[in-house]
């Protein structure tokens, strides 16, 4: 596989992914592809994380079986007073917050597609996604709920619903085509956000010309906490 | 004639609705010039989808953005109008309207105690939803807008001081807006609000109504501010990122600057960017019971930016 270079190469090539995705198909996506994916995807972020990650808490039977995608998200659902479930929007929660985690959550999930916001970075899918043969799939947007709305055909089941609330709950949602999403990390750990981030910092010191250092500096603006900010 | 505070609640429950699921018209239109001169392919892919995810919202009435934000009100009283049961009414009125629409849109709740994390699944809690009042003269009627706003990433305050000048304001502009458009985090293209002077709370708040509460394509009244929107903007654009922080040219949609006098000595600054789902809606409510969807929040009136003493 030729190695994308610039951002405008990426093909952008259409991809159907159907769940539990095969090591093979997550090996053939490259950096950019249109990706939909059918099957089923439940959702789990800093709640279920929590549980599974720092109190060993086994995730619900069957649901390692059942599928291997994960979605950092949480619905705009509601539970009906009949108990049933209504979810008409879905929309991603950023990634970068759960990178400590992912190493012991692919250990324990056995999940190997992360769909999410904003990614990682390289050096993270290079120590916790590449080892696992795990990629990450970047929502687009952001703001796509209502069309990945359309992409969920029914709520199969609700865990952990009392103790985490709706908004943390898991969601096992049944899908059909939902997308698009973008491969944003591929199995060899490469990633698009640092692709795009390189032609973008190449362009920062001109961008800043004339325009002089602020009166005032903050903390991270300083090398060392013994530094001054005046 | 007194307004019923049931009127305000039912006007509220639809507002809700209306901003969770149609894109205001004027954003929509900036964003599909952005689209039209953006050469970035992610940037232009990610734009082209996101017209379409407003078409879904509105055709199969489902919220555009499952992350509904933290919901809450911008209320103007005309000063002769008069709600039954007072302004205690109101805000019960629009706490209730908050916690059905909540259920029946329905909205993801977001709110929750900051320290628990216990989550009433209503949106209503302490201090929530947060309602802004302002005064208008001659008038009898009651506009309510509700906001949706988002706002993990891409806010920003600090204290500048008269010596950075301009200069420094597109500094800390730029700082904020390449800090949070990287990987698109703050979900840009935005509306960005820049409240400049006060104190550091008024201009806070000042940025946030200015990103909020303006129509794309207005300006400031004041002529300094306006030729500081068509620079901030520009600049913004020059950056060199797109949607989701692909390589691009739309990265701001609109800068709204709004000032407020401030202390002798300083500057302080806020930075607020209403991202792809900029979602408000508002409705005058008059005394005799008509309520007038309007497109324009129309917050900024010309009592609200006085200078004068009377």
């Amino acid at each position: 596989m030729s190695e994308i270079t610039r951002l405008d190469d990426v093909r952008m090539d259409e991809v159907h992914l159907t769940t539990p995705v095969q090591p093979a198909d997550i090996a053939r996506l490259r950096l950019g592809d249109v990706v939909y994916v059918s099957g089923v995807i439940y959702t789990g972020r800093e709640g279920v994380y929590d549980h599974v990650v720092r109190r060993d808490r086994p995730l619900p039977a069957g649901l390692s079986e059942l599928t291997n995608v994960n979605f950092h998200c949480s619905p705009a659902a509601t539970v009906r007073a009949d108990g049933s479930y209504r979810v008409e929007a879905v929309t991603a929660t950023a990634s970068f917050r759960f990178g400590q985690s992912m190493a012991t959550w692919f250990e324990r999930s056995g999940a190997r597609v992360i769909i999410g916001k904003a990614g990682l970075t390289e050096r993270a899918y290079r120590e916790w996604f590449v080892p696992c043969g795990a990629v990450y799939l970047t929502t687009v947007g952001y703001g796509m709920g209502a069309a990945y709305g359309q992409g969920i055909a029914r709520v199969r089941d609700v865990h952990w619903l009392a103790e985490l609330g709706i908004a943390q709950a898991i969601w096992v949602l049944e899908v059909d085509r939902i997308g698009p999403f973008l491969v944003e990390g591929d199995a060899e750990g490469r990633s698009l956000f640092a692709l795009a981030n390189r032609e973008i910092d190449a362009r920062i010191a001109e961008i800043y010309q004339g325009l002089p250092k602020l009166a005032l500096s903050r903390f991270g603006e300083v090398l060392s906490r013994t530094d001054e900010v005046v | 004639m007194k307004i019923p505070a049931k009127l305000i609640e039912d006007t509220a429950r639809e507002l809700m609705a209306r901003a969770a699921i149609e894109i205001p018209a004027d954003y929509r239109e900036g964003v599909r010039l952005a689209r039209d001169r953006e050469t970035g392919k992610l940037s232009r892919f990610v734009l082209t989808e996101m017209l379409r995810n407003w078409d879904v919202a509105v055709a199969e009435r489902r919220p555009m953005c499952a992350d509904t934000g933290l919901p809450r009100y911008y209320v103007r009283l005309g000063n002769e109008a008069q709600v039954a049961g007072g302004l205690v009414a109101l805000e019960r009125a629009l706490r209730r309207a908050t916690a059905d629409a909540t259920a029946v849109i329905p909205l993801r709740p977001n709110r929750v105690h900051p320290l628990t994390r216990e989550d009433p699944n209503t949106n209503v809690g302490l201090h929530a939803p947060e309602i802004t009042y302002a005064a208008e003269p001659d008038a009898n009627w009651i506009d309510v807008t509700t906001v949706h706003k988002g706002g993990l990433f891409g806010s920003d305050y600090r204290m500048l001081f008269p010596g950075d000048g301009i200069p420094g304001i597109k500094r800390f502009f730029l700082d904020t807006l390449i800090e949070s458009g990287k990987r698109g985090l703050a979900c840009q293209p935005a509306i960005v609000g820049v409240g400049i002077g006060g104190a550091k709370d008024t201009c806070v708040r000042l940025g946030k109504e200015a990103a909020c509460l303006r129509l794309v394509g207005s300006r400031n009244p004041d002529p300094h501010a306006a030729a500081l929107e068509d620079e901030l903007t520009t600049l913004g654009n020059y950056i060199g990122i797109g949607a989701m922080g692909f390589a691009g040219t739309s990265m701001v949609v609109a800068t709204h600057v709004e000032l407020a006098y401030t202390h002798t000595g300083g500057m302080p600054v806020a930075i607020h960017q209403f991202c792809l789902s900029s979602r408000r809606a508002t409705a005058r409510i008059h005394p005799d019971g008509r309520v007038e969807p309007r497109d324009d929040p129309a917050w900024f009136t010309d009592y609200y930016r006085r200078t004068g003493i009377e």
